[in-house]
């Protein structure tokens, strides 16, 4: 791991994100979005959470980043252009870049560097969820279907 | 199987849930098989805690103790856990038999209501709640069942929905409690901050044990004094006990188990079960704290007592008996009879329940009348709804020797005599013996004696469903006095963790001939004034109460519960619209330009212009106009409706977090 | 040169604003979507970061805790899509500007 990389990939998503949020067509910020959340799942290859980074890519840009393409095509009659940003917005997010800059940057426990670790293989991963981590995933699993239940309830036609 | 039962002690209560939600997956019309199934759950609930009860009569001073970590963060670990002592076993005991008559009277009472499996679906979940509030051996897990049985009580109050008074009670019976909650939940968070630990009994380390009452040092007056505001609120003592009475506006069943028989008396549970608290330090048995609960008990007890006797509706003389009894307790625990408080408690719960369901049955046969006066000449047309009424109405008025009742109150009267700080508590006690023998013969003169009126022409005896039950706990608080004699003080014995032993010479004691003649008095004085009740005087009409004939400004002031509820409305509630107003005004020109004052440096000239012409004008015109406007209103206002102007706000909060902590560190 | 962890915090502090910026900027419903994505993206990174960072704890807690905000992030993102499609059959748009009904 060294920090040219991260670097590299840090300025792409960042600027992705930018774009996303900032692009005035919604089509161009959803797959500017996407770009970015490709840059995150590379940034957790980089951390050596290889599963949680193809996770990542499964569930955003194969789940989450298709359903926002289709909610666009389906509420397409408003789907004109969108102020950029205002001020008062970018003030703020400003703002509290800042401030969480100057408390890491303040914070001295947390200028360290990586210790050498034992790689994560999915087999462990799958090992804890299976045992200390069972009564969680039962729980999201149930999470799951109620969300699918209710997305399912409240986008249903209104009987007449 | 008592072995067993020590080790699983969280089936008690998980029977009555499970029970519950499978009733309310039901679907509406199964009257009768979710009618089944909570009294089936009822009867496994009895019997488990009949099992785990024995092992309790084996020892004395039992005590099991089961706890298990619920989460840990970092190296702190929570940790709850379940309790059984005796305590706790004959309130299971209780809850669970009284419980069973209950149920069993409901499917009677409410057999008809269209929402009858919701309501044994509530009525299932309370009583699952309530069982797992006494043997809950962490601060914490009582705190959470404590807050299940208030939701439990605040759906069964409103069960009449449509009824805009039930939906009104039921609010106000949440919101009441709550602010007693609220100040338990702060003497909660200061007890962990002090002891590092919420459990009760923990070999040693435990919150009421000596490893943890050492650490509380002088905090732990502040602490029992907030445990105490829970108790009050729960308990509905004097000054929250104004949702109690509203709260009649449930069912009559709902009425006997919960606000008459048990969740009232949770609150003293609570103070008894965290006694070494209230009694750390204790110089001669007095301490600040117990003093307060001594003098708080005192007030509603009286207060509660003088409210009775000018109330007409059955159902709030018994409310505000319930309430003067708990008043009671609470003195009995303040001046050191903490097995004394705990007796009555549990006399209380089957006789009270009895009231209660009697009224139920009057109510019912007087199809929904709850009017006294309009009632009357009841003895002859239900006979079995009299005799336990009236067995109910002389254990509450503490006749001696035969009525478990009469026992448990000269208990009270004896401890709070011998109270070294004063003697006054005991002479307002015996005032409250005098007022309850009084009131409870005017409803029954009222009721069931005299000339039928107008509710009464056609009233009829209750089905046998109904009358069962109040037969059961008629013998139910007759048996139960032999426990509680002096002459066999096994109660209290088993309660204090002593052997007990039989002495037939404790039975006449000084105490036993004062009430006699004081609960005499008191009769004797209601028989008198009451004697010519519906019968047209030469000077009064009919209907009039004689009290309100002879002392009719007395007679107002009672009857409006001392304007306390107005004085209430007058004050707290007008400084919480004072409040309001102020947060909307904070809202609409503070916070709001606030926001707005990010928008742009440039515009803000602009802005500030506009806002001046607006909202220096209109402001004043304003002003008049939401003055006359309803408190709805103001603080529906308060809110823009932009989500953004949300989110803003947060982000501000999060940034202020940031900068504060960084400050910190 | 190894990255130290300062680094990471600030490359997540920064997707969390631009995500904050999106949130709290646009006036259509899914950008305000995105945007909160993005900060929940922010704060996965967060969890990994740390984790990698810190010393090995069996079972990896940092990884678990990502799967599992994943999971609930994908539900939460399925229920606001319905959401705006509901409000958008209801209202006939998506700009939440036009969405003040809780305006007292």
């Amino acid at each position: 791991m060294s920090s040219a990389a991260v670097v590299i990939i840090a300025i792409l998503t960042l600027a992705a994100a930018l774009a996303a949020a900032t692009l005035q067509k919604l089509m161009h910020a959803t797959l500017s979005f996407a770009v970015a959340l490709v840059g995150v799942a590379a940034l957790f290859f980089l951390l050596g959470a290889e599963f949680v980074g193809l996770v990542l890519v499964f569930v955003y840009i194969g789940a989450v980043a298709v359903l926002i393409v289709f909610t666009i095509l389906l509420t397409r009659r408003d789907v004109g252009k969108d102020r950029a940003a205002n001020w008062g917005g970018a003030f703020l997010a400003v703002a509290v870049f800042g401030g969480l800059t100057w408390a890491i940057l303040k914070t001295q426990s947390v200028a360290v560097v990586a210790p050498h670790i034992r790689l994560v293989t999915v087999k462990r991963i799958g090992e804890a969820l299976m045992t200390s981590y069972v009564w969680p995933l039962q729980c999201v699993g149930l999470l799951l279907t109620a969300a699918l239940i209710g997305a399912l309830v409240l986008v249903m036609e209104e009987k007449p | 199987m008592s072995r067993w039962i020590l080790d699983h002690l969280w089936l008690i209560p998980a029977v009555p849930f499970a029970v519950s939600l499978v009733i309310l997956s039901l679907p509406n019309g199964r009257h009768k098989s979710a009618a089944v199934l909570a009294v089936a759950g009822q009867v496994a609930a009895l019997v488990l805690s009949f099992f785990a009860f024995l092992p309790t009569l084996q020892t004395p001073g039992f005590r099991a103790v089961q706890n298990f970590t619920w989460f840990t963060f970092g190296d702190h670990a929570l940790r709850l856990g379940w309790l059984l002592d005796p305590l706790a076993a004959v309130m299971l005991m209780m809850i669970t038999l009284v419980g069973l008559c209950i149920f069993v009277f409901s499917t009677g009472y409410m057999a008809g209501d269209k929402n009858f499996v919701r309501f044994f679906a509530y009525l299932s979940f309370f009583s699952g709640a309530m069982l797992g509030l006494v043997i809950s051996n962490s601060l914490l897990l009582l705190f959470i069942f404590w807050e299940l049985v208030g939701l439990a009580s605040y759906l069964l109050i409103g069960f009449w929905i449509e009824r805009p008074s039930a939906a009104t009670a039921a609010k106000k019976a949440f919101v009441t409690t709550r602010i007693g909650d609220l100040g338990f939940f702060l003497g909660l968070l200061w007890l962990y901050g002090r002891s590092g630990t919420l459990l009760f009994y923990d070999g040693g380390d435990g919150c009421l044990e000596t490893g943890g009452l050492n650490m509380l040092g002088a905090s732990a007056t502040f602490i029992a004094l907030l445990i105490f505001c829970g108790a009050m609120g729960k308990s509905g003592q004097f000054p929250l006990h104004v949702w109690l009475p509203d709260a009649m506006e449930g069912p009559t069943p709902v009425s006997a188990l919960i606000h008459a028989a048990t969740m009232v008396a949770a609150g003293v549970f609570l103070v008894a079960r965290a006694y070494p608290i209230f009694s750390l330090g204790a110089i001669n048995g007095v301490t600040a704290s117990l003093m307060v609960v001594v003098w708080i008990g005192v007030i509603t007890a009286l207060m509660a007592a003088l409210i009775a006797i000018a109330q007409a509706d059955i159902k709030r003389i018994l409310a505000y008996s319930t309430i003067s009894q708990l008043g009671l307790m609470m003195v009995s625990l303040g001046v050191g009879g903490v097995a004394a408080g705990m007796m009555h408690l549990l006399a209380h719960g089957f006789f009270k329940a009895l009231l209660f369901l009697g009224a139920g049955s009057v109510i019912h046969g007087c199809h929904g009348e709850q009017d006294i006066r309009k009632m009357g000449g009841l003895r002859w047309l239900m006979p079995i709804t009299f005799s336990t009424y009236a067995i109910g109405m002389m254990a509450l008025s503490g006749v001696p020797l035969f009525f478990s009742g009469g026992w448990t109150k000269e208990e009270i009267l004896h401890v709070t005599a011998h109270w070294p700080a004063s003697r006054l508590p005991y002479y307002f006690l015996l005032i409250g013996v005098l007022l309850t023998a009084l009131y409870m013969t005017r409803q029954i003169i009222y009721v069931f004696f005299g000339d039928r009126r107008v509710a009464s022409q056609h009233a009829h005896e209750s089905p046998r469903v109904m009358t069962m039950p109040l037969i059961a706990l008629a013998i139910c608080a007759i048996l139960f006095s032999i426990v509680l004699t002096p002459a066999w003080p096994w109660l209290h014995d088993y309660l204090t963790g002593t052997a007990a032993d039989v002495e037939l010479v404790r039975l006449i004691q000084s105490t036993l001939f004062l009430s006699l003649v004081l609960v005499g008095a008191g009769f004797a004085l209601g028989i008198w004034m009451y004697r010519k009740v519906g019968v047209q005087d030469r000077q009064r009409p009919a209907d009039t109460d004689p009290l309100e004939f002879a002392q009719p400004q007395l007679f107002r002031f009672l009857e409006n519960k001392m304007w306390i509820d107005e004085l209430y409305a007058r004050t707290i509630i007008a400084f919480s619209w004072m409040s309001a107003r102020l947060s909307d005004w904070m809202d609409r020109h503070f916070w709001d330009r606030l926001v707005r004052g990010f928008g742009g440096i440039g515009q803000l000239l602009g802005v500030f212009t506009a806002s001046i012409d607006e909202r220096g004008i209109n402001a004043g015109v304003d002003e008049t106009t939401v003055g006359t406007r309803g408190l709805g209103r103001l603080i529906s206002a308060a809110h823009s409706g932009q989500i953004q102007t949300y989110l803003s706000v947060i982000a501000i909060g999060v940034l202020a977090l940031l900068l504060f902590y960084a400050w910190l560190a | 040169m190894t990255p130290t962890l300062q680094l990471f915090l600030i490359i997540s502090a920064a997707l969390f604003s631009i995500g904050l910026l999106a949130a709290l900027s646009r006036r259509h419903a899914i950008f305000i979507l995105i945007g909160i994505e993005m900060m929940l993206a922010a704060a996965n990174l967060n969890f990994i970061a740390f984790w990698r960072f810190s010393p090995q704890s069996q079972p990896p807690t940092g990884v678990m805790i990502a799967i599992f905000s994943i999971a609930i992030a994908a539900a939460e993102a399925a229920v606001g899509l319905a959401l705006v499609i509901a409000v958008y059959r209801h209202y006939r748009t998506t700009n939440v500007d036009h969405l003040n009904q809780l305006k007292g």
